[in-house]
Formats: C-alpha cells, structure tokens, sequence
C-alpha cells in the first residue's frame, strides 16, 4: 500500500514508538505490543503477550523460573482475586458485622467470622461446580461437574474465537453477536425445517457455523476496506444482533404459535445434540465438539499456513504486508473463522443446552469469552483449561446463591480480577514479594516526583 | 489503504472547501474517494423510495409549544407524501454537489454531511409520524425528552474525548457510568443529601478511571483490555453490593434523594429551547458547562495543547519537558470523574433508586458518540443528542404506533455508528497515539 517513507524512517519512529528499538527498555516495555503497524492497519490491540501466550523477562535461575513464571503468575493471579473475593464476601456477612462491634475486645471472633464467611462460600462454590459429597450415589456426586463441563462448552468455544483474533492482532469483542446471528440460523433450521436424524443436526451446526462467520466475517470485511477499528465494530454489531433477535422473536415466523412471550418453538429431537451420558446429565455432544475445535484450532495456529498468516499479521501487519502477506484477507480470514468459532457456542445453546431460542441465547457467554482468551493467554489448550474453570465459577455460582446467599455477581468480580492481575504480572508478584529488586527505589521516586509535578502543569 | 490522510487539525472546525483544504489534499496527494458521494446518493435513493414516493398521504403534526410557555405557536403540520418528497429531491441536490465535488477531486465539506444528515432525520421522522395510528406528536417533547436521555451519553463521551486526547483508550465509560450511579445512590441515601452523592459519584468515576490509569500506565496492560474487565468488575461489584446491602435494608441504602429540576423564570417558558437549555436538573445545567469547559480547556488553553500533544505525539510531548505519563493519569481521572457525575443522573434524576446494569450499555452509545463527534467535545455533544434524539424517538413511536418496529429504532444508534466508523462522516481518526502506551527511552 502506499506508505513510502524514507528507508530512514523505517525504524518505527514516525508512528511514536522508536523506543522499541532501545535495547535498554525495562522488562515491562516488552510486554507492550510489538507491531508497528503505522500502515494500513491500525496497530494491533492486543499485547505481544497475548499473543505469544509467553511471558517476556528474563528469570536466572530454576527457582525464580518456576515461581515468577507464568503458569505461576496464573495461579497467584487466581489466588489473589479468590482472596479479595472473599474479603468483599465477608465484608457483608451479618457474622462479621456483629463481631466487628468488638473487634478490639476479642479480634479472633472477627477473624474466624471472616474466614467462615468466604470459605462458606467457595466451599459452596466448589460442591456445585466440581463435586458434591452430600449425592445419593455416585452420579449425583459428580452432577455437578457434568454440569461444569455443560457450561464451560459455549465458553471454550465463543473464547476460542476471540483467542483466535487476538492472536491475529484482533480484538473481537462481538462473540456475543456471532453467537445470536449464530443461535438465529441454528434455531431456524432446527424447528422450521423438518429432515431425518442426523442430517438435520449437521444442517442446524452448519447453519449456525455460517451464521457466526458470516457477522464475524463482516466486521473483518468492514475492518479490511475502510480502515474503521474492529472494538467498536463488534460492540455496535453486538447490539444490532441482538435487537435484531429481539425483532425476529416478535415476527410469526419464530414465536412460538400460541404464545405472547418472545420465545421460539422447541427445537425438532432430530435437531438437538444427543446427551452424551444420558439424560440425567445436561452434557451433550457440544462438548466433545469443543474438544475437536480446541484441537483444530491447535492445529490452524501451529501448523498450517494460514495461521502462520495470522500470527505474522498478528505480530507485525507491516511487516507480514512486505512479506507477501495478503492482510485485508487475513483480516476477514481470521474474524470469519472467529464468528465460526463463536457461532459453534451459539449452537450448543440453542441445540444443546436450551433448546429453544430466547433472546438470552447468548447470556453473557460472548462478553465471558474475553476473559476466558485472556486467562487462557490466547492459547487453543489454556483458552479450553479457562474455559472449564469459568465454567465451573459460573455452575457452582448457582449453587452457592442457594446455599450461602451470596450472590451470583461476585463471580464476574473474581474474573474480571483474575484476568486484570494475569495480565499486570508485575503486580501480582509485587503483592506476593517476588519482584526482582533492582533499581525500584529510584524509579518510585522519579514516578512520585513526576506525579507532583506533571499534574500541576 | 492510505494512513496519510490529510485529517483537519484536531479540534478546529471543519476546514471544509476551504482552499487550504483542498490545498493539503492536493500536496499529500490524497485521492478523494468515492464513498462519500456514493453513500450519499444511496441514502437519497433511500429516502425517495421510502420517504417520498411510499410515505402515506396523511398530515403529520408537530406540537411545538407546550402548556407551560408564555406565548403560544401553532403546531406545525405538513403532508407526509409532499414533505417526503421535497426533502428527499433535496438530499438528492447534495448526494449530486458530492459527486461534482469528487469528479473536481474535491472532498465534500462538512456542512455538506451535517445537513444531509438533518434533512435525512427530518425525512425520517415526518415519515415515522406520517404513518403512525395516530399522526400527532410533541415536537418539543420530543427534543426535551432526547436531551434529557443525552446527558448521561454526553458526560460519558466527554469522559471519552478527556482520555483518548491524552492517548488512553476508555472503553470503561460504561463502567464508570455504573460507579457512577451505584455510589450516588447509596451516598445520597445514606446522607441524604444528593449533592454529597453528586460529589461522590464523581468521585467513585475517578476511582475506576484510576484503576484504567494505573494498570494501562504503570503496568502497560492493554488499555481495551482493562477497560473490557473493569466494565465486568463494576457491574459484579454494584451487583453484588446491591443484593446484599441495598436489597436488604432499602430504606436505608436505596432510596436517594432526587436533584429536583429547576426552572430559571420567564426564560423557561421560551417554547422549544426554553425546556432544553432552562428547565433541567442540576446535573442538566452541569452537563452544559462541562461540555464548555471541556472544550475551551482542551483547544483554548495551555493545558489543552499540552494534553493534546502528549496525545498526538507523546515523544515530542516528552521532549519539551511535559510529563506524559503523569498529564495521562490525571486526565483519565478526571474523565472518569466526569462521566462519575453522568452516573449520577441515572439515580438522582432519572429514576430514584439505583437497579443492576441500571446504565444499560449507554456507556457504548457514549463511545459511539465520541466517534461519530470525531473527539471533539462539541461534536460528541451533538452526537450525543442524536442518540438521545433515536432513543426517545423509539419510546415514542411504540406510543403512537408506527409500521416500523420498535426494535428497529433502537438499532438505528449502532447502525449510524457503524456507518460512521466506516467512513461516512469521512474518515474518522482519533489522537494518534491512543492506546499505545509509552514507555521513556
């Protein structure tokens, strides 16, 4: 395209960021995008970390290794939001208020009110996600982890998506969308048209895989001619799918006949997923197709051409144009096979867990889907491993507000935490104590003398 | 694709036709695209067909004045059918001057767009009111209505303009419009005293802001990024605080005093602009000032260059001794304060208690605002009140009962905001360095 400035001009400093090219930058300074992208693209929105799925910084030795690596920063950053979690947990508990009245009289009542306060909680937490000793046999014990891996499905996939565009240098907030458009098609062909066993559930998957990719692919298409950012984009296509939903919900052509309430007809058997352990479990074969998607995905980024393309592009636009890379293609490419991605989790909403279309098709799985990217560090198999853990947040969710009270809404704090930390690790080790301490004294009080001075101006 | 687009200078009015502007095109060498002239003569086409030649022959009225104004002025009435036409062959005549402008290779100056757009809703409107039940509506209610719906979107855009000058991406406004709103409600309860709780919202909109400032600066964490989480962490936090706390004792927590609307006498009976400019809330006349002062502030005054500067170009900023880092922490924060006080119009004058999610994603609409007033204050204002304007123009239209579906009013917002991000209102850059995060060295 027709950028032509001077060989000298190559280094990157036109677009404000020369300072790439200093080899004394601190550790952090790599952990800012690496793209200079200056031409066609807008730079990547995605930081080189999310897209490398590693950690910059060089750690000496095997013990620093293993405990400011990343996998480690993961779990601190996990713990840490668990922790806080639990404090705002118990900083509304009725237990901690009474025995906060004399806190100075006898502190260890106030401190064991706060730990039964969150450990209650997650223990809670933890019976209705993953295992629950109280079941009358041994399949009512393990329910609620069927009921994890039920949830984690459209979380795997609609995360696998977004996981997908960072890695190309995309940030696609719009699963939610792809996964209406999606949930619209799938739902269509799944109580309209009436085809024997098997056939018709592929239809339904396809149908929904279309509809995903084609408002996935739109928005890359939208990004590609006109330059126009993708963030916003997303967001915009997000609302007018779902108003769209809304609008399609009132038309005769898919209420439910005999109903006011915005609502479809139930989906033909012949449409849903089997349920992969019986009926007594809400499990279908959406889940094994996220399996399958995890690994393709593994596949498409590691080992083929085009997701070389994407990672190039991802890394460096400019570069990756120079190299005889089509990025206007990729760019569709990429967010196509996204909205495909995320509309599988439309899919399994509408023919696996609902089995109907509601205008809460696609819940809040599209917005979880970010975070689950993020936690899962853009990689196929940590986007899956994110994906079970927010899933498993969200079905023990349920039974901790039945049991303890507490409600549902402090799983979005304890996400939105986690990923806030996994993506400051210099933060998280900070809190924990492990940061390398070198020149930190002198930097504190540059930054605090800065602050004076610079907000005064 | 071309990055060399000869954008005006950031704040200053639309250089238009002007012959410097056309001077810049000619020098960078910018080919003036066809899609303005294209979009353009579509949407003509558009109004034509569906304005024009399909609007039903009915008289569509438009009340002007209200009981309250001190001099009375006849509804304005028109025939749909005629109108739809007049105004459509009109937007024709400007899709056309478009076209002649790009076979000159001239771009097509702002005012051009501008009143495309005014006739285009005009049309719109007088074909929505043509064909409703009942062919009748309040015209002054109707922009009292969507400038009162506009200022949550109007503070939280210019919480948008105030970080994306400096060079921080704020996709967080709509988080900050919850704290917002969260922290008026149980302030303004527990004192009650809705100007602590004003004080207060601004205050829990700084501290979010804070926490965008704090991890894309100190921590260089993607700026969209923590601006997705925060939104999430607000709305868990304020949901989780309002099942345990205000659930349980609303007396208490949940039941805030309203900032009353105060009427300035004789002037608020003016018809039309006497409701929008005289007859508001306190946060009402704030939002006001606010867009002023923002807008002198960021193109009047020292501030305002350097702010803009560490903005455009953060390393000449550094330079010339401003500290780019610390004018970014402070003009987050007081973006976020600013859209803090947005917050509190959702539960101090709108509705009198605070619910979950009570901003409804406004705080995108509010981002979309900022787009389509291509940063500016002054442009997000009216972007703003375009948006207010669909909104409440949707509520109505249920009342009246139009053909057109409600659900398609309200995607008409983030159907203009895609069109405009994809270059209909030109192309739509913000400060060059937005979101890119600097690093000394």
């Amino acid at each position: 395209m027709s950028d032509k400035h001077p060989p000298k001009h190559a280094a990157g400093e036109h677009s404000g960021k020369a300072h790439e090219a200093t080899p004394a930058a601190e550790e952090t300074a790599a952990v800012v995008s690496v793209d200079t992208a200056g031409g066609a693209m807008e730079p990547s929105a995605v930081p080189a970390t999310a897209q490398s799925g590693q950690l910059p910084g060089g750690p000496d030795t095997l013990l620093r290794k293993i405990f400011t690596g990343s996998g480690m920063v993961s779990v601190l950053a996990v713990l840490l939001a668990l922790v806080i979690g639990g404090l705002l947990i118990a900083s509304t508990d009725k237990q901690v208020a009474t025995t906060s009245t004399y806190l100075f009289a006898r502190p260890s009542d106030f401190l064991s009110a706060v730990w039964n306060a969150a450990t209650r909680s997650y223990i809670a937490l933890f019976q209705g996600s993953v295992f629950n000793p109280r079941g009358n046999s041994v399949a009512a014990q393990f329910a609620p982890f069927m009921e994890t891996l039920t949830i984690a499905t459209p979380l795997i996939t609609a995360g696998l998506g977004v996981a997908l565009a960072f890695r190309a240098g995309l940030f696609n907030i719009g699963a939610q969308g792809q996964i209406i458009v999606a949930g619209i098609l799938a739902a269509w062909v799944g109580f309209a048209l009436h085809l024997p066993l098997g056939l018709h559930l592929l239809l339904v998957l396809v149908a929904g895989i279309i509809g995903g990719a084609f408002w996935g692919g739109l928005v890359g298409l939208l990004k590609a001619r006109t330059g126009a950012h993708e963030v916003i984009l997303t967001i915009m296509f997000n609302y007018i799918a779902l108003y769209f939903l809304r609008y399609l919900l009132n038309t005769p052509a898919f209420q439910r006949p005999g109903e006011t309430n915005p609502i479809s007809p139930i989906l033909d058997p012949t449409a849903v997923y089997p349920q992969i352990f019986g009926t007594q479990y809400r499990l279908h074969l959406g889940f094994l197709l996220a399996i399958a998607a995890t690994v393709l995905v593994w596949w498409l980024l590691n080992r083929s051409t085009v997701g070389f393309e994407f990672r190039a592009v991802g890394a460096n636009p400019k570069a990756a144009q120079t190299a005889g890379i089509n990025v206007s293609r990729s760019t569709v490419l990429v967010m196509a096979i996204a909205g495909g991605l995320a509309g599988m989790s439309g899919v399994a909403q509408v023919a696996g867990t609902e089995k109907v279309l509601t205008d809460g098709v696609a819940a809040t799985y599209g917005f979880d889907a970010i975070t689950v990217a993020l936690l899962g560090r853009s990689t196929p198999w940590g986007t899956f491993a994110a994906g079970l853990l927010f899933g498993a947040f969200r079905a023990g969710a349920v039974q901790m507000q039945i049991q303890t009270g507490t409600p549902i809404d402090i799983v979005l704090v304890v996400q939105s935490l986690i990923v806030l930390f996994i993506a400051a690790p210099p933060l998280v080790r900070a809190v924990f104590g492990l940061n390398p301490r070198r020149k930190k004294p002198a930097r504190a009080a540059k930054s605090r003398q800065a602050a004076t001075t610079g907000g005064a101006a | 694709m071309s990055t060399k687009v000869s954008s005006p200078l950031p704040g200053k009015p639309q250089p238009g036709n002007t012959p410097a502007g056309t001077g810049t095109a000619a020098v960078s060498g910018k080919p003036v695209t066809w899609r303005t002239p294209v979009l353009l003569t579509a949407f003509g086409l558009i109004a034509l067909v569906f304005f024009g030649l399909m609007a039903p022959n009915q008289t569509a009225s438009f009340g002007i004045s209200t009981g309250e104004d001190f001099f009375q002025l006849p509804a304005l009435e028109v025939n749909a059918f005629a109108a739809g036409i007049v105004l459509s062959v009109l937007l024709l005549g400007l899709a056309a001057y478009a076209v002649y402008l790009k076979s000159q290779n001239r771009p097509a100056p702002g005012w051009l767009t501008v009143s495309f757009i005014v006739l285009f809703v005009a049309a719109f409107l007088i074909w929505v009111v043509g064909g409703a039940r009942t062919p009748s509506i309040s015209l002054a209610g109707l922009i009292a209505g969507s400038v009162t719906l506009a200022v949550p979107l109007v503070f939280g855009s210019l919480s948008g303009v105030l970080c994306e000058r400096v060079g921080v991406v704020n996709i967080a406004i709509e988080g900050q419009l919850l704290g917002g709103a969260f922290t008026a409600a149980i302030v303004a309860s527990m004192t009650q005293n809705p100007f602590i709780g004003l004080l207060a919202a601004a205050v829990a909109g700084a501290v979010v802001s804070m926490v965008l400032a704090l991890f894309s600066i100190k921590y260089l964490v993607n700026q969209i990024i923590v601006g997705v989480v925060l939104n999430v962490l607000v709305s868990g936090v304020t949901g989780f605080l309002f099942s345990t706390v205000m659930q349980a004792n609303k007396a208490q927590f949940n039941s805030p005093p309203g900032l009353d609307i105060i009427e300035i006498p004789v002037l608020s009976s003016i018809p039309i602009i006497g409701p929008i400019l005289f007859r508001q809330s306190l946060v009402g006349y704030l939002m006001y000032v606010a867009v002023l002062v923002v807008w002198v502030g960021l193109f009047k005054t020292r501030w305002g260059l350097r702010v803009r500067a560490v903005g455009e170009h953060p390393q000449a900023a550094d330079t010339l001794g401003i500290n780019v880092n610390a004018t970014r922490f402070w003009n987050v924060t007081l973006g976020g304060a600013v859209a803090g006080i947005g917050g509190s119009f959702f539960t101090l004058v709108a509705i009198d208690s605070f619910t979950k999610e009570i901003s409804g994603g406004r705080g995108f609409i509010a981002l979309a605002a900022l787009i389509f007033g291509r940063w500016n204050p002054i442009g997000a204002f009216f972007a703003a009140l375009l948006f207010g304007f669909a909104d409440n123009l949707q509520s109505i239209v249920t009342i009246i009962g139009t053909p057109v579906p409600s659900q398609f009013m309200a995607m008409l917002p983030y159907l203009v905001t895609v069109l405009a991000v994809a270059g209909l209102v030109g192309r739509s850059r913000g400060p060059a360095a937005s979101g890119i995060p600097y690093v000394k060295g």
